[in-house]
């Protein structure tokens, strides 16, 4: 009985067995559904086993929307616990978990994910390649990063969600303070999403070096583009950072170190340090590609080029080098001295320059344009005000002496979930439904949309503008309950109103998903935003090779050019393509590793042994295989583009 | 495939150029990490609780012989990749093996090294100090585990399958992998060891 | 923006944000810096608003011929060096105002420079905090009570996980942690009760991780320290030990302090056997040794 007990809750409670039921009920309808309509193989030919950069980037897509619904409930449950003095929905302890699990599904399984989503399948076709440089890496990076998310999701029906939150200080992580395997998951399930993610950072680095369309510059490259570009530089430099603080903490947990801890020589300020020399850059990791679309939307809707292409580039270099340089804001209030602060204070302070740039040059994009108020561009032209808002109240938080008054405050919760939401997520959102019809090739109803978009905008203010009141009137942040003398009662109260309309925004574009798969016209052709670059320029949905012929361009807009100009895109006659083989072996070794880190968590050495051997072998394979991959004939190509010419 | 004769052949291949850069920037990380070791090391270095200090562990001469071998067996990488470039399979197959022997005793000696540090008290679960001096030296030896075993696939490979682009460009980014090793190492040698010695 | 501020204020039921409303010397220097940067900040949000405004304005579709071309234009060397030129100079200026005032919030409160201050020891444990007064020779769990018009030096050390020592109307935070003493300076201007925190999550317990701050003038102050004195138990080892462990206790009230037996951790920045820096100052002056202590208890 010993045996099984360690994976039982620690602090059950009626939702997380209706939980435990329905995630038990989901996967036997899914088992059950797969092989009742006999479609293990379809799954395992098409998917799981794919090195599409494309279907990848759907995968991402679908495990990010996911893992909004799971981050999105927890915000729920704290918003309704909190919206009354003394509620007693959730005890103290439930309510650790839930803002714990709500920041890292919410920055390391949703937004990632969201963002890899995007760059995975609009950077190649934006360059004019034919997949990633390696796309077995890639394939393998969403398999870990999958199996990193489901191992971390699992924690609350096996052995108990962490509760350190989402920053998982020591020694408050430390086995001393925090006793079950919660924090075990935390460690080991970031560190294997993390691989997946340092896999990518160098993957795309790699394809957007080597594999541009002929006469495409770095100059002359998409907005987009230039984000992951920069994007996958800041993750290849902060990831390992990360990667080596998970180690150690890791190691403090399972094998008795003393990194952290407070005796023997422990240091729990590095911990601290070590977080957010990894973290600040985090923010820049998720907000860079943010950009990159917004400046795609804009440019497209208000049909004209994007201002100020060049001062774009040098403020997000300035900006990714300078986000490495900032970290000790995060904690002005360790007890460095005045002189620590000030540099950090002035650094901080001046990163808002670059980013000042940006929405200077969206908001000079628009001049003399022609707008066109999309779904997209609403998002866009909602992100605008309300991250201006958000972004001002960055540079007051970086005022060092001031934040030892915001600090730790629902004041810096609002500041950043201004910034986040409006910057990330109506970013994702826009990009959605910009890319939508090219990756699936019908689009999203424009009504619904727009209406999801001011729901969610509308929301968003009413969700965490009270919160900056909360907190200056002294509400910390994560408090699971507060008296009614405090006085913060009603303030809460608006919040929960917002995160109702939040929820009430998700819903109607989820909604909006069913309507337009029901009855939205496949009749789109290639080009239905009438857009200025070259993911554009070939069918949608588009075939695996994505272009029959390579393009060649001329300009960092180069299907404007072709539309406008009379550029010649596609000169030349078909040409058989190589392509890469499938393999099953990435979704092997990231299960592996699933089983891996799962036997680590409960500290299993022998299945953590065994799983390690398995992953090694995965490797070995990997080395002595040949595989040349495979080539499309050019009748095959032939026969393809007639048949999407046709659907036009 | 396309063929480029005028570039050596481990670059001769499109496939082969893509993995030598993202190698290069696999590297990049790799420096994070170790970097991110280091930093941790500098931090922690004074932190011994009621453990020993590196000055009372240090041992000058396992160390020495660490280094002596692991920078000659960075050199005959070096005379491997030139014969594999000048197209000797042979004397390539040779520097290899050389390699990967100075690499296994490299790993005997700091074996010996660390049964010796847990056996005089200075165990990974000792202190602050120990636990980061053992964590950056493992994370090291474990790189050179692993390539070992990464080394004796690819020579098993060249034998079998001879110089192709392919196994030329597999050897030669493994050649990276073990000079980086090698410049990691100097840097433990000189800011761990000597500088703890002092 | 403001109006937005005004619907809140009223919101909040007519009275003063706490951090807004502050009652000592270095929580106005925090207020000053919010409320200055706050009104800049609200020229750039109106700056951009209203450029927004005039291109939506402007720029539509629906308001253009429908052969309008938009132009295309690269950029303008002018109106970008203002975009920067401007950002610069506000972020210059609000470097300047967030150095001055960090020393000036690390240092003792403007004003109180020549007076001798109290010094408190404030340490936290899971979820209580302990107040030792070294010189006054008494301990309180939960509440502290400080004079007005002196400065104040609350050292910060924690055992247990981080946590941040918070009195929003008087100083804004500090962490304490537990292996080493941090400073935290405030003055009281005016008598009154104010709410003191842990601003650091730290575990179950952490909401109700409060305490209450008095202020009162010195003669007040010393009248309940003579109190005090008279009435309390003593603390010894075995009592601390037990206050020590997890959970929530009400307020109490000791003589003696626990910085004997269980002495804080060392020096101002370091750890255990790591740089102590020559010691700190204070602490060798106030940390009583352990015979003082004990010759306390039994004089109780």
């Amino acid at each position: 009985m010993e045996f099984f007990e360690r994976f039982a809750i620690p602090h059950p409670s009626a939702p997380i067995y209706a939980s435990m039921v329905a995630i038990a009920l989901t996967i036997v309808a899914i088992i059950a559904g797969l092989t009742y309509f006999k479609k293990w193989g379809y799954l395992w030919r098409e998917w799981l086993t794919t090195v599409d950069h494309k279907r990848i980037g759907i995968m991402y897509l679908i495990s990010a929307l996911l893992m909004l619904f799971r981050g999105g409930v927890d915000a729920l449950m704290m918003r309704a616990q909190l919206a009354v003095p003394d509620n007693k929905l959730l005890d103290a302890q439930h309510y650790n978990e839930v803002f714990t699990t709500h920041g890292v599904v919410m920055i390391i399984f949703m937004a990632m994910p969201f963002i890899m989503a995007l760059m995975n399948f609009v950077v190649p076709l934006q360059i004019g390649a034919r997949d990633v440089a390696f796309p077995r890496l890639n394939a393998l990076s969403f398999w870990l990063f999958f199996m990193g998310a489901m191992l971390f999701n699992i924690s609350f029906v096996v052995g108990g969600s962490p509760d350190a939150g989402w920053t998982s200080y020591f020694p408050l992580a430390g086995n001393e303070f925090s006793t079950s395997v919660g924090s075990n998951y935390y460690m080991i399930a970031i560190q294997i999403a993390g691989l997946g993610t340092l896999m990518t950072g160098i993957n795309f680095i790699t394809t957007i070096f080597k594999m541009r369309a002929p006469g495409m510059t770095l100059m002359k490259m998409p907005m987009f583009t230039w984000s992951a570009l920069i994007t996958n530089a800041i993750i290849v430099f902060a990831f390992p950072v990360l990667t080596v603080a998970l180690a150690m903490g890791t190691m403090d947990r399972l094998f008795g170190t003393h990194f952290f801890t407070t005796n023997n020589g422990g240091m729990d300020m590095l911990w601290a340090n070590l977080f957010w020399v990894w973290g600040h850059p985090e923010v820049y990791i998720l907000i860079l590609p943010a950009f990159g679309i917004y400046s795609e939307v804009i440019s497209t809707f208000a049909r004209r080029n994007l201002y100020g292409y060049k001062s774009m580039v040098v403020s997000m270099v300035l900006i990714s080098f300078m986000s490495f340089l900032v970290w000790v804001h995060h904690f002005f209030t360790m007890g460095q001295g005045a002189l620590t602060n000030s540099i950090f204070s002035i650094t901080t302070m001046a990163i808002a320059v670059p980013t000042g740039i940006k929405i200077f040059n969206w908001l000079f994009t628009l001049y003399k344009g022609k707008i066109e108020i999309t779904t997209p561009m609403l998002y866009a032209l909602l992100f605008i005000p309300l991250f201006t808002i958000g972004g001002v109240t960055g540079v007051m938080l970086g005022m060092s002496a001031a934040d030892y008054q915001y600090h730790n405050t629902m004041f810096l919760v609002a500041h950043f979930h201004m910034v986040i939401i409006p910057g990330v997520v109506f970013a994702m959102l826009a990009g959605l439904t910009y890319w939508w019809p090219k990756m699936f090739g019908f689009m999203l109803n424009e009504r619904l949309g727009k209406l999801a978009a001011w729901v969610i905008g509308i929301s968003t203010l009413v969700a965490f503008m009270p919160m900056f009141f909360s907190g200056l009137d002294g509400q910390a942040r994560r408090m699971y309950t507060y008296s009614a003398s405090t006085g913060f009662g009603p303030l809460n109260m608006i919040s929960f109103v917002g995160a109702i309309g939040l929820a009430v925004g998700f819903a109607i574009i989820v909604y909006n998903v069913y309507y337009s798969v029901r009855y939205a016209s496949r009749d789109i052709g290639a080009d239905p935003w009438n857009a200025r670059t070259l993911e554009w320029a070939t069918h949608s949905p588009v075939p695996e090779y994505n272009f029959a012929i390579v393009p060649h361009v001329k300009s960092a807009e180069a299907l404007w050019d072709a539309k406008k100009k009379r550029h010649i895109l596609f000169q030349g006659d078909y040409e058989k393509i190589h392509m890469p083989n499938n393999s099953g072996v990435p979704f092997i070794m990231s299960s592996i590793f699933f089983v891996w880190g799962f036997a680590m968590i409960f500290s299993m050495w022998a299945v953590a042994i065994i799983a390690t051997i398995g992953i090694f072998a995965c490797m070995a394979h990997r080395s002595v295989e040949i595989d040349h991959g495979r080539y499309i004939s050019v009748r095959k190509i032939e026969e393809t583009e007639t048949k999407l010419r046709g659907a036009k | 495939m396309k063929l480029d004769h005028s570039l050596p052949l481990e670059y001769r291949t499109e496939e082969g150029q893509l993995k030598i850069l993202g190698f290069w920037i696999f590297l990049g990380a790799e420096i994070m990490l170790f970097g991110t070791l280091f930093a941790s090391y500098f931090t922690l270095v004074d932190r011994v609780g009621s453990g020993p200090s590196g000055a009372e562990i240090f041992e000058i001469t396992p160390v020495l012989i660490e280094t002596l071998v692991l920078l000659t067996s960075s050199f005959t990488i070096g005379l491997g990749i030139h014969a594999m470039r000048l197209g000797r399979k042979k004397a390539m197959l040779s520097f290899f093996a050389i390699t990967l022997l100075l690499g296994l005793a490299f790993l005997g000696v700091e074996i010996y090294e660390f049964v010796h540090y847990v056996h005089i008290g200075a165990g990974l679960q000792t202190s602050a100090f120990t636990a980061i001096l053992l964590t950056t030296l493992g994370t090291h030896g474990l790189h050179v585990t692993f390539g070992l075993f990464w080394g004796l696939f690819i020579l098993l490979q060249v034998k079998k399958r001879g110089l192709t682009p392919e196994t030329a460009n597999k050897s030669f980014i493994f050649s990276l992998y073990w000079h980086f090793l090698d410049v990691v190492w100097i840097f433990i040698f000189s800011f761990v060891y000597l500088k703890g010695m002092m | 923006m403001s109006l937005i501020f005004t619907i809140f204020t009223v919101l909040t039921g007519c009275e003063p944000l706490l951090v807004l409303d502050p009652k000592g010397p270095q929580a106005q220097v925090q207020a000053n810096d919010i409320k200055t940067s706050i009104i800049i900040m609200s020229f750039i949000v109106i700056a951009v608003f209203t450029i927004l405004a005039i291109m939506l304005f402007k720029y539509r579709a629906s308001k253009q011929n429908k052969d309008y071309e938009p132009p295309h234009i690269e950029g303008n060397v002018w109106v970008e060096t203002i975009c920067v030129g401007i950002p610069i100079i506000i972020v210059a200026f609000l470097s300047f105002m967030s150095v001055k005032s960090n020393y000036a919030v690390e240092a003792a409160p403007n004003g109180y420079g020549n007076k001798e201050p109290l010094v408190i020891y404030a340490a936290s444990s899971n979820w209580k905090w302990h107040f030792s007064y070294p010189e006054e020779k008494i301990e309180t769990v939960n509440y502290v009570y400080i004079p007005t018009d002196r400065p104040v030096e609350f050292k910060l050390y924690s055992y247990g996980p981080i946590t941040s020592f918070w009195i929003p109307q008087l100083a804004g935070q500090k962490y304490a942690m537990a292996d080493m003493v941090n400073t935290l300076h405030l003055a009281a201007d005016v008598p009154g009760e104010y709410m003191g925190r842990n601003a650091n999550f730290s575990g179950k317990g952490f909401a109700e991780n409060t305490f209450n701050v008095k202020a009162m003038p010195q003669k007040e102050f010393d009248e309940w320290v003579d109190e005090v004195k008279d009435t309390a138990k003593p603390l010894t080892e075995e009592k601390f030990t037990e206050l020590l462990e997890p959970g929530h206790l009400g307020q109490s009230t000791y003589t003696g302090t626990h910085l004997g037996f269980m002495p804080p951790p060392e020096g101002e920045n370091g750890g255990h056997n790591h740089g102590s820096n020559g010691g700190d100052k204070n602490m060798e002056q106030h940390q009583p040794n352990e015979t003082d202590s004990k010759t306390e208890h039994e004089h109780h």
